[in-house]
């Protein structure tokens, strides 16, 4: 089990487990929209393609990806929201 | 007396008050169980069939049927809004301001499209979700005399998955016979990573839009639409501008579950088991159709496959016994046709443990869709369609 060291909290944690694609990309598109410039989200979850679609969506949205750290079960994804 | 209520006239609502009634006719002509379906406007549509309005030369009046006339007798219907549900009280309170008490409650009252969600959509975007919306893409295609076409997808999710895929492909098949191809260009908009959320069918897909040189944009969420520059963004950053744009609304479930505690915001989804259709911990309230959260095809399919499930349980509580094992579980099922123009079309089989295995796209299954939409009103409603499933 990996820990996630940030110099501070995720300003938003959703916990998409369960859910299945497109669910968790589109549950951290939304928490985006919502979110505020700077803000730190992170998405847990438990489909397998999520490590590689969500980075690949935050690359081309043009936010920074903090982080893929995997868990027992589930993987949690750090964004930062750049715009 | 067991009161069993149904809330939502179209496939879900309609098989499942068929199902049950059938189930537990005895109770009911005994007086000691009624079946009651709630339908906003007594009028059952069958919505697949908007696509065709659009694509093709669909009389909007045949997708029609008054609800009456699918319901089994022993089935009481009755047309109102429906304005709130009080769980504690087991009651639904209708617009008209009368009630409705229930001991058991299907609630089968679908998705509901939100145009109005982003601005400038009704005036610039097409869609084919309403038989209006449908007519006047018709119109808009009939008046085209060449340029770009944006297909895309504002919101998931939406019913009918493969919809808009199968509209850019039929589009394009269109401008082709037109001899429009040449002076026009087609761009598919996903919002996710590839054509389709379902791998396999993204993979049969995918090729088809290359071959017919309809350009692919993945991770494509409609952000807005400028109306002036006639363009649509994403929120992504890209910039598409368009001749016809056409795109899937935003979807949500009824404002009333929402309202009424049973479905969270914002996308008013019903929290259902995948197997046994309860909503949340509730053991006589169960939901099908597009109205669940569950990870399947908003599609008439879905619920025709659920709605014996509900049934089964339903039933097992009026007559007091326990559910057959059998029929009893959903697995998933769904089972639907995907045009990809020129004639042709493949059929889309599965459930939660086995992905679709698309065959090659064929005639055949572009007749099979044809044949099913034409009969759909013989069989679906009345829970008829178990020997066509078997020789699928």
């Amino acid at each position: 089990m990996t820990t996630i060291e940030l110099d501070t909290s995720p300003t938003t944690t959703i916990d998409a487990r369960g859910s299945y694609c497109p669910g968790p990309l589109m549950e951290l598109i939304r928490a985006i929209r919502e979110g505020q410039v700077g803000d730190t989200l992170a998405i847990i979850s438990s489909d397998n393609g999520s490590k590689t679609d969500i980075p690949a969506w935050v690359h081309k949205a043009g936010h920074e990806l903090i982080g893929v750290y995997p868990h027992e079960g589930y993987d949690e994804i750090v964004v930062r929201k750049l715009k | 007396m067991h009161s069993v209520l149904i809330l939502g006239g179209g496939v879900g609502g309609t098989l499942v008050a068929n199902l049950i009634s059938r189930k537990i006719k005895k109770q009911i002509d005994a007086g000691q169980a009624r079946v009651t379906v709630v339908d906003e406007t007594g009028e059952h549509v069958y919505q697949p069939g908007f696509m065709y309005i659009a694509m093709g030369n669909q009389d909007p009046r045949s997708l029609r049927k008054p609800e009456r006339r699918l319901l089994d007798d022993r089935v009481d219907l009755v047309i109102g809004s429906v304005s709130g549900i009080d769980e504690a009280d087991r009651r639904v309170s209708l617009a008209d301001g009368s009630s409705l008490d229930y001991d058991y409650l299907v609630l089968a009252m679908g998705s509901r499209i939100l145009p109005e969600a982003i601005e400038h959509f009704e005036q610039e975007a097409h869609h084919f979700y309403s038989e209006e919306a449908a007519l006047r893409l018709r119109h808009a295609l009939d008046a085209f005399d060449g340029g770009v076409v944006v297909v895309g997808i504002a919101g998931m999710p939406y019913k009918c998955p493969p919809a808009p895929l199968e509209v850019a492909l039929l589009i394009e098949a269109e401008l082709r016979e037109r001899g429009l191809r040449a002076k026009s260009q087609i761009h598919f908009c996903s919002p996710i990573a590839r054509a389709f959320t379902i791998e396999s069918v993204s993979e049969m897909v995918t090729p088809e839009l290359e071959k017919k040189d309809n350009e692919l944009h993945t991770f494509f969420n409609v952000e807005a639409i400028d109306p002036e520059r006639r363009t649509v963004l994403s929120l992504e950053g890209e910039e598409l501008p368009y001749d016809l744009l056409v795109l899937v609304p935003p979807h949500k479930g009824a404002q009333v579950l929402m309202d009424s505690g049973i479905a969270p915001a914002p996308g008013g989804w019903l929290p259902t088991d995948p197997h046994t259709l309860n909503v949340g911990e509730r053991e006589n309230v169960w939901a099908l159709g597009d109205a669940t959260n569950l990870p399947l095809s908003k599609a008439g399919s879905t619920a025709h496959f659920e709605a014996p499930v509900v049934a089964e349980r339903v039933a097992a509580l009026v007559q007091g016994r326990q559910p057959h094992a059998r029929d009893s579980i959903y697995t998933g099922k769904v089972m639907c046709f995907f045009e990809v123009g020129d004639g042709k079309g493949t059929l889309l089989r599965f459930d939660y443990e086995h992905p679709p295995k698309p065959p090659a796209p064929s005639r055949l299954w572009h007749v099979g869709k044809i044949l099913f939409n034409k009969s759909y009103y013989q069989i679906v409603p009345r829970g008829r369609g178990g020997s066509i499933e078997k020789r699928l």
